[in-house]
């Protein structure tokens, strides 16, 4: 898959007017909270780019984030980029398979070496850990991935695994999954975490880089500001409910039939940052929350294990009943022993007490 | 603990359990105490009763008698000002309804969180107040010891850290949280062994005093 074309012809190639691409090109201008002056811009930059090649590595993953990034069920201008980036190694996308598959790799490496962008669904054993819980044509994914890291231009974890290490990370780890940032140090690293993420997220930050040549404004966990930039909560259309103290507390009473808050059934909102509440699911159909479940943070680092999904996010994660009846009853003995030994000292010092007499008094006077 | 996440979880798992158990330990073991070592048995016959007493005197000593108030207006005015506030944002807020349900099984109505919010932010310039006047005012000063304005910060902070949580003036959220759960675990691990206690004791030596002088007989 050489990149000759440019992604303007690929596109009209495949049946994408003139104007659904500046719908595209306005839209994720608005979406990556650009001004307006900047979609001329953005289509000139688009329309000339050429397609950049895209080496995609599956590590410890679920196949999930492809699914979320690829089944969109009409082709749209951003699943267009998506598939006509040069994907020049994909597992679950890939034609080729077995030698010819890793051949494939080795060869995009090789002609975009410094240029090609790396792509990573799924954490990894880390180095200090077994190789052997995830290797690929006998390769472990440490090797592959430092290997492939080389001639990278950047780098793009796509997914909570691959951002924050995700369900294999979570306790107790067996594999000793790490997550991608912890391994690449010398190159741009965006993580675009979700589980699965926003698929106009990936395409939003594709086209950023198609456009400026470098990757988007980020936040503190290197996901990009103008998606993650903002709670669920702060956006959640269910958030007057919060705000006036109506919450559903079951999934089929009378506040979740008129759609209340979802606060008391688990939702996470409050500590997830993401854009499903703007951008939503299913080509803008809906999302978790609109459907009635509570926000599980899945683009957090350790959402796994930050407690049940529908525990409250005030609750505590440990046995706290548990600790509180155990320290209860350890304190209440602790002072029926303090008591028990106050009470001796007391009766001790009775025995021992020795009267003064007056005659005594008076002799010592 | 690299990230704020990990933090959170830490103060919501691990330093949860720990803080409410060196404060169930500590309280338990000072309330049985003093319930223990009770009294020596009275062998007179009382003219009047206990109980009736007692909680009278539980009234009558939480609210200030006119002489006080006329004393000590500021004293009085932001002292209940402050503890109403406390107990209604620790007590009515909804997240917290929800962790205390999630310990003892308890719960009961919350009250709307802008309530809550106005009442907690009253409650933080109430608290302010009460500190400046403790610095300015000479006998205040002169009484007042290191641990005085240690459970002061100590009481501060949950407040404080809530507000900012609540209004997410922390970025980002999880640390925000983190810290507002933090500096409760502090205010509970020095409670039993601080003048914090008074949450629990307060009443019971109200009760007690009341009921001392209600019984009207002898006891050694």
């Amino acid at each position: 898959m050489a990149a000759d074309k440019t992604l303007g012809e690929s596109l009209r190639e495949h049946g994408v007017s003139r104007r659904g691409f500046l719908k595209f090109c306005a839209a994720t201008a608005s979406m990556m909270a650009l001004p307006p002056s900047m979609v001329p811009a953005i289509a000139a930059a688009l329309e000339k780019a050429k397609r950049p090649s895209v080496i995609w590595l599956s590590f410890q993953e679920c196949t999930g984030c492809t699914e979320s990034l690829t089944r969109s069920h009409s082709p749209t201008v951003e699943d267009l980029i998506f598939d006509h980036i040069s994907l020049d190694y994909h597992h679950t996308l890939q034609a080729a398979a077995g030698d010819a598959a890793e051949h494939a790799r080795e060869q995009a490496m090789k002609e975009n070496f410094g240029e090609y962008l790396v792509v990573v669904d799924g954490s990894l054993p880390g180095p200090g850990s077994n190789p052997g819980y995830s290797t690929i044509a006998g390769r472990s994914n440490l090797q592959i991935l430092e290997e492939t890291l080389e001639g990278a231009a950047a780098v793009v974890a796509v997914g909570t695994c691959a951002a924050f290490g995700g369900l294999p990370k979570a306790d107790p780890n067996p594999t000793g999954a790490v997550a991608v940032q912890d391994i690449v140090k010398d190159k741009p690293l965006i993580n675009v975490s979700g589980c699965p993420p926003v698929p106009m997220v990936i395409t939003g930050v594709l086209t950023h880089y198609l456009t400026f040549g470098q990757l988007p404004e980020l936040d503190q966990y290197r996901r990009p500001l103008a998606f993650f930039g903002q709670s669920i909560h702060d956006r959640c259309y269910r958030r007057p409910f919060y705000d006036k103290g109506l919450f559903a507390e079951t999934f089929d009473d009378e506040g979740a039939q008129k759609g209340w808050c979802l606060y008391r059934l688990g939702c996470k909102g409050p500590m997830a940052y993401n854009a499903c509440a703007t951008m939503r699911w299913n080509a803008g159909t809906s999302w978790p929350i609109e459907a009635g479940h509570p926000c599980i943070g899945c683009s957090e680092p350790d959402f796994w294990d930050a407690g049940g999904f529908y525990n409250a996010l005030s609750v505590p994660t440990g046995n706290t009943t548990g600790a509180l009846l155990g320290a209860g009853l350890t304190g209440a003995i602790l002072g029926g022993a303090a008591t028990a030994l106050a009470k001796k000292k007391s009766k001790t010092e009775e025995t021992k007490r020795e009267p003064v007499k007056i005659d005594e008094l008076e002799q010592k006077l | 603990m690299s990230n704020p996440m990990e933090f959170l979880l830490w103060t919501k798992g691990p330093m949860f359990d720990w803080a409410l158990a060196i404060f169930a330990v500590g309280l338990l073991a000072r309330i049985v105490e003093i319930f223990m070592l009770g009294r020596k048995h009275n062998y007179a016959a009382p003219k009047g009763g206990e109980w009736g007493p007692g909680f009278r005197t539980m009234i009558t000593r939480t609210v200030a008698d006119t002489g006080t108030f006329a004393r000590a207006p500021f004293d009085v005015v932001l002292g209940i000002v402050w503890h109403v506030g406390f107990l209604i944002v620790l007590l009515l807020f909804i997240p917290h309804i929800e962790l205390i349900n999630s310990v003892l099984g308890l719960g009961w109505p919350g009250l709307p969180n802008p309530v809550v919010d106005a009442i907690s932010a009253v409650t933080v310039v109430a608290l302010i107040a009460v500190l400046v006047h403790r610095i300015t005012h000479p006998v205040k000063k002169h009484i007042s010891t290191v641990e005085d304005y240690l459970m002061w910060i100590v009481t501060f902070l949950p407040l404080v850290t809530g507000y900012l949580a609540y209004h997410r003036l922390i970025n980002p959220y999880p640390l925000a949280l983190g810290l507002h759960i933090f500096s409760v675990e502090i205010f509970l691990i020095v409670l039993p062994f601080t003048k914090l206690t008074h949450i629990f004791t307060a009443f019971i030596a109200r009760w007690y005093n009341g009921a001392t002088f209600g019984r009207k007989g002898v006891e050694s």
